[in-house]
């Protein structure tokens, strides 16, 4: 029975990582309909903006909370400057073109921020940029003591705090989305941007302000694991930005509650399947779930069903 | 008209094919064989390591070693007459790398010696490519048998300046045994020879002399969570995990291990050695156990000058892979200097014919596989760093080709590491 | 039989020009010649499902490690055995051959197996499903202990050269001509321009899109058996996703639907990186930039839907146009999107 509850916990924890990822995901795909390759890294990018903010302020010396909330928030702001730049300069500019174009287009900026990040560093202080491609190892941000027993189970403080911060964010989307001008205008666009665009929303906006929350939500997940789970490189988000993509697609891509159900569905049976049967199927579980929802229900467990009209 | 559309994607290929050979220089398309002894010329040493990745100190360290040995080398005067060499490929952890890094290093650069990997699954993908060119291999740190032994056949070209698996499985084995540990653990790196090797191994030993293997998980290399092994593990309440893995996996696992509320210690093989073991891991590494080709500690002046002169070179303490580097590099000149003449086959004879070879990690003889057989240490992970525990000698001969998993072959008595 | 005929002239030319090649070339460019010709049938095969039927497939890779790793097998299989009778020089290039045959059958077969369900889903769901079972067909054979799990298969004989490269190549780009001017290549073209279309006008467009799948797929395996014995060994990790990307930036950048653009983009993107080996950093970077440059810039690619004779430059007397549907055939990349709602899966 323990070990089972400690499973559930260790699920929670992985599963609040893809959902706040898969978050990002969904919101690009809903207005743009377009999968944002480059999502997994900006996920990776926001757990180094943390690294160096940490080392800039100096956390890994003396780990305080306040200075912790500071590098959460400012690597959130890094990220959803990045989001909003590639944004601008690589999606909108295809906005009216094919789909596959903008698909290539974001693969290409996928692959520039992991192999961006994999050149050995250029600038040597105050940090070493880029970090290079040998892994790093995150410091604690915060000093939270060690890891108390929850009905049997061993749970360790990160992984609540993180928790609550996830659920925290994930409460803050949900109010931005549907109580909000700009969340209605979100969800406006992802109907139908053309006739958003008639009744005066300002569609270029929103999909730039769009881009801002999912990459900040990315980067506070990027924060959040590396706190849990100390060792970052430039490849972090490719498993990770793969997994939490399966999570939206399975939540019903372009649904904001589907995403976090998704992920934490993912993070739950990517857990019980590596601890109950064979551990190496790990990664192939999230494509197995993949193909099996594209097959079966290819709108996933939220998505409405559309129909293609000729 | 079929014939006009079929002739310019084939005049393109053919321009293309034909520009191939542009630089016709008259050059065989023999295997590589090392320069011909004239004034002035140097013979090359290719070095095959992974400098970035998982791994990026292996790769590092054993450069470095490397280069102390050449550079000591060409200051006594060089191998013949010739001073020597390097040059280095990063295969960034992938062994089609470094396929393709060795294939370079024989066809480009003309290497006379090919030295690496560390990694045994790397060693593998080279092996076959110094064999098929006649340029003797040598590993300084790959333990796994299959290295220099192909089936039943000893490979002429490859050898090994350190201990096989066989050997260091059983190592682990005895020390837990004789710590009066019953119940062991194994999680394995299942895309790594080496650590699946040096598990089968460490798993029958264990067994044999009376132990059980309550649960045997797997991994691979960069994954970032290691919860729902380690739950199902934790379950099975084992005394000690045994994790023969490389040391950025390690760490992140005995870190997840302790705020898993695990307490028993973490063993391990040569993967662990490396600096940023102890970085990462921090305290959840205390207390833990591995099995290594030396130990820093050891009071031999032999090796305690070496690391001095490693020291002052490059300002650290020389791990293990620095220290095998250095040897592979000593041994691979010893043998050129002893070879009849320049050809790869003369090399490898000479290479072979390696014993009582004075090196940092112990005496070198190599035995018929090509291996070396040396003692291991055994260390601990005390304060931040790795601390001497004590030293395993090398079995006696066991009877017959039985099972793989015995200690290695007929061996002299065994002789102390150096001390 | 006309047909037939010109389609094996360019092996009555090509075959005694490879075996002078191979004869002169100095070893060093061994390794080039390998990514180039690899390249070549990886990109023209890729093409007849991403440029010729319009469909955009990720799992390329996939193919290529089914086809490397039966031809592997095949190969250490029948390593120790030799036909009797015939020399073993002999022998042994058609044990190769028969290594390579396997390699395409399983991965025609696989092809098949992935095609069927996948291709009622379109656009970035079929990118999203091939991707998903290019990663489950590597994750299989990491599993198979037959297979060598994680380590792969060593000890493959080199039996890759020059000779074999170029064959290959030809034959692919020989087969994508020969289908681009079929009535079965007419079929992929009006399923690229407007399934729905097409499929009102009788076409029956999963049939034919399964079916060059199949083609795709053989092919891939070709290549991938070409690589195995060139390095000698396959290991999973060598057939990533990665790998189907950087074939299909070959693709795009050549022009989706051009055989031509897709040799002549193999060929500089094959040369050009292994001249950047040096630099591996850098050329992973740079390959990035040129991606998003080039969709920025000019999403057909070289030569769009067009192939090399198509240009003005190479007509001097205006040719009967027996492919494209629309004049000068629009790219994928460049259908005006509908905005707004755009089709769904």
């Amino acid at each position: 029975m323990t070990e089972l509850l400690q499973h559930l916990f260790n699920g929670l924890s992985l599963g609040t990582i893809y959902a706040l990822v898969a978050l990002g995901y969904t919101m690009v795909y809903g207005v743009l309909k377009l999968i944002n390759f480059a999502h997994g890294d900006v996920y990776m990018v926001g757990a180094f903006a943390g690294y160096y903010l940490g080392s800039v302020l100096g956390t890994d010396r003396a780990p305080n909370l306040g200075k912790a909330a500071l590098v959460t928030i400012g690597a959130m702001a890094i990220c959803g400057a990045l989001g909003f730049v590639i944004e601008r300069f690589a999606y909108r500019p295809l906005r009216h073109r094919a789909r596959l174009t903008a698909l290539i287009t974001a693969i290409g900026v996928s692959f520039l921020l992991e192999f961006g990040f994999q050149l050995n560093p250029i600038l040597r202080a105050p940090i070493e940029f880029p970090p290079g491609p040998s892994p790093r190892f995150f410091p604690a941000l915060v000093d939270l003591g060690a890891p108390f027993d929850l009905l049997g189970a061993t749970v360790s403080r990160i992984d609540v705090v993180g928790f609550a911060v996830a659920i925290l964010l994930m409460l803050g989307l949900q109010w931005i989305v549907y109580r909000t001008r700009f969340g209605v205008a979100m969800r406006a666009v992802s109907f139908d941007s053309q006739v958003a665009g008639l009744m005066g929303i300002p569609v270029n906006r929103i999909i730039s302000g769009t881009f801002v929350l999912g990459s900040a939500l990315a980067a506070a997940a990027g924060i959040i694991n590396a706190s849990a789970r100390p060792r970052i490189e430039p490849l972090l988000g490719l498993m990770s930005g793969l997994k939490a993509f399966v999570a939206a697609v399975l939540g019903g891509i372009g649904s904001v509650p589907g995403a976090m159900v998704g992920g934490l569905t993912l993070g739950f049976v990517e857990e019980f399947v590596a601890g109950y049967t064979s551990s190496r199927y790990r990664d192939a579980i999230a494509f197995t779930v993949l193909i099996v929802v594209l097959l079966v229900r290819p709108d996933g467990l939220f998505g409405k069903g559309r129909v293609e009209k000729v | 008209m079929g014939f006009r559309r079929a002739l310019v994607p084939a005049a393109a290929l053919l321009l293309t094919l034909a520009a191939c050979e542009k630089k016709k220089s008259g050059e065989a398309a023999a295997p590589a064989t090392p320069q011909a002894a004239s004034p002035g010329a140097k013979i090359w040493f290719g070095h095959v390591g992974s400098l970035t990745g998982g791994e990026a100190t292996f790769g590092d360290s054993t450069d470095k070693g490397i280069k102390l040995a050449i550079d000591e080398l060409n200051g006594k005067g060089g191998v013949k007459g010739m001073q020597l060499d390097l040059k280095t490929y990063d295969d960034q952890g992938k062994p089609e790398e470094a396929a393709l890094a060795a294939t370079r290093l024989i066809t480009q650069d003309k290497v006379t010696v090919l030295l690496g990997e560390v990694a045994s699954s790397r060693s593998l993908a080279m092996a076959p490519i110094a064999e098929a060119n006649k340029v003797p291999m040598i590993t300084p740190s790959s333990t796994n048998p299959k290295v220099t032994k192909d089936g039943d056949k000893t490979r002429p070209f490859v050898f090994r300046v350190c201990f096989i698996d066989p050997f260091q499985g059983t190592v682990m084995a005895k020390f837990a045994t004789e710590k009066g540990v019953k119940k062991v653990a194994i999680l394995r790196d299942v895309g790594n020879a080496y650590s699946v090797g040096l598990a089968d191994y460490f798993l029958s030993k264990f067994k044999d002399l009376g132990g059980t293997i309550v649960n045997d998980q797997s991994y691979k290399a960069g994954d970032q969570d290691f919860k729902a092994q380690l739950t199902a593990i934790k379950a099975k309440g084992p005394e000690a995990i045994y994790v023969p893995g490389y040391y950025t996996d390690v760490a992140l696992i005995a870190r997840q291990a302790r705020e898993l509320g695990m307490k028993a210690p973490l063993m391990g093989g040569d993967g662990w050695d490396s600096a940023k073991l102890f970085e990462i891991g921090g305290a959840a590494i205390e207390g833990s156990f591995f099995s290594n080709h030396y130990s820093p500690e050891d009071p031999s002046p032999r090796i305690q000058d070496f690391i001095k002169r490693y020291k002052a070179r490059f300002g650290a303490v020389p791990d293990s892979m620095a220290a095998t580097g250095y040897d592979a590099a000593m041994v691979a000149a010893d043998g050129l200097a002893r070879a009849k003449d320049a050809t790869g086959d003369a090399a490898a004879e000479a290479i072979a014919a390696t014993k009582d070879f004075p090196g940092v990690t112990g005496v070198i003889t190599l035995d018929k596989d090509h291996n070396a057989v040396k003692p291991a240490v055994v260390l601990e992970v005390k304060g931040g760093k790795a601390v001497y525990v004590s030293t395993v000698a090398p079995d006696a001969p066991a009877p017959a080709a039985a099972a793989p998993m015995t200690a290695p072959n007929p061996i002299p008595a065994a002789k102390p590491a150096g001390k | 039989m006309r047909s037939l005929l010109r389609s094996l002239l360019p092996f009555v030319i090509g075959v005694p020009v490879l075996l002078v090649v191979q004869e002169v070339m100095p070893p060093r460019y061994f390794l080039w010649v390998v990514a180039i010709g690899v390249n070549v049938v990886l990109a023209v095969s890729l093409n007849v499902v991403n440029g010729f039927t319009g469909q955009f497939s990720l799992g390329h890779a996939g193919f290529m490690a089914v086809g490397a790793y039966t031809a592997a097998k095949v190969s250490l299989v029948l390593g120790g055995v030799k036909i009797a009778m015939l020399p073993e020089a002999v022998s042994d290039q058609l044990a190769f051959a028969l290594a390579l045959a396997a390699g395409m059958g399983t991965a025609a077969l696989a092809g098949f197996l992935v095609g069927m369900p996948s291709l009622r889903l379109r656009g970035d769901y079929l990118a999203i499903v091939t991707l998903g079972f290019g990663e489950i067909i590597r994750s299989v054979i990491e599993n198979m202990t037959s297979l060598g799990e994680a380590l792969g298969l060593q000890g493959l004989p080199k039996r890759t050269n020059v000779v074999w490269l170029g064959v290959s190549a030809l034959a692919t780009i020989v087969m994508a001509r020969r289908l681009a001017v079929s009535t079965q290549g007419r079929a992929l073209f009006a399923i690229r321009e407007d399934e729905v279309a097409a499929e009102a006008m009788g076409v029956d467009t999963t049939g034919y899109k399964v079916r060059a799948f199949i083609i795709s797929a053989a092919y891939a395996g070709l290549a991938g058996g070409l690589v195995a014995h060139a390095i000698q060994m396959v290991t999973p990790q060598m057939f990533t996703f990665i790998r189907s990307i950087e074939v299909v930036v070959i693709v795009v950048l050549g022009g989706l639907g051009s055989v031509t653009g897709s040799v002549i983009s193999a060929v500089v993107l094959g040369v050009a990186i292994e001249k950047a080996r040096e630099f591996e950093q850098f050329r992973m970077v740079v390959y990035a930039l040129l991606l998003v440059v080039l969709m920025l810039l000019r999403p057909q690619g070289i030569l769009g839907t067009r192939e090399l004779w198509d240009l003005r430059f190479f007509r001097r007397v205006p040719r009967p146009r027996p492919l494209a549907v629309t004049p000068g055939g629009a790219s994928p990349t460049e259908v005006r999107d509908e905005g707004g709602r755009g089709g769904q899966a």
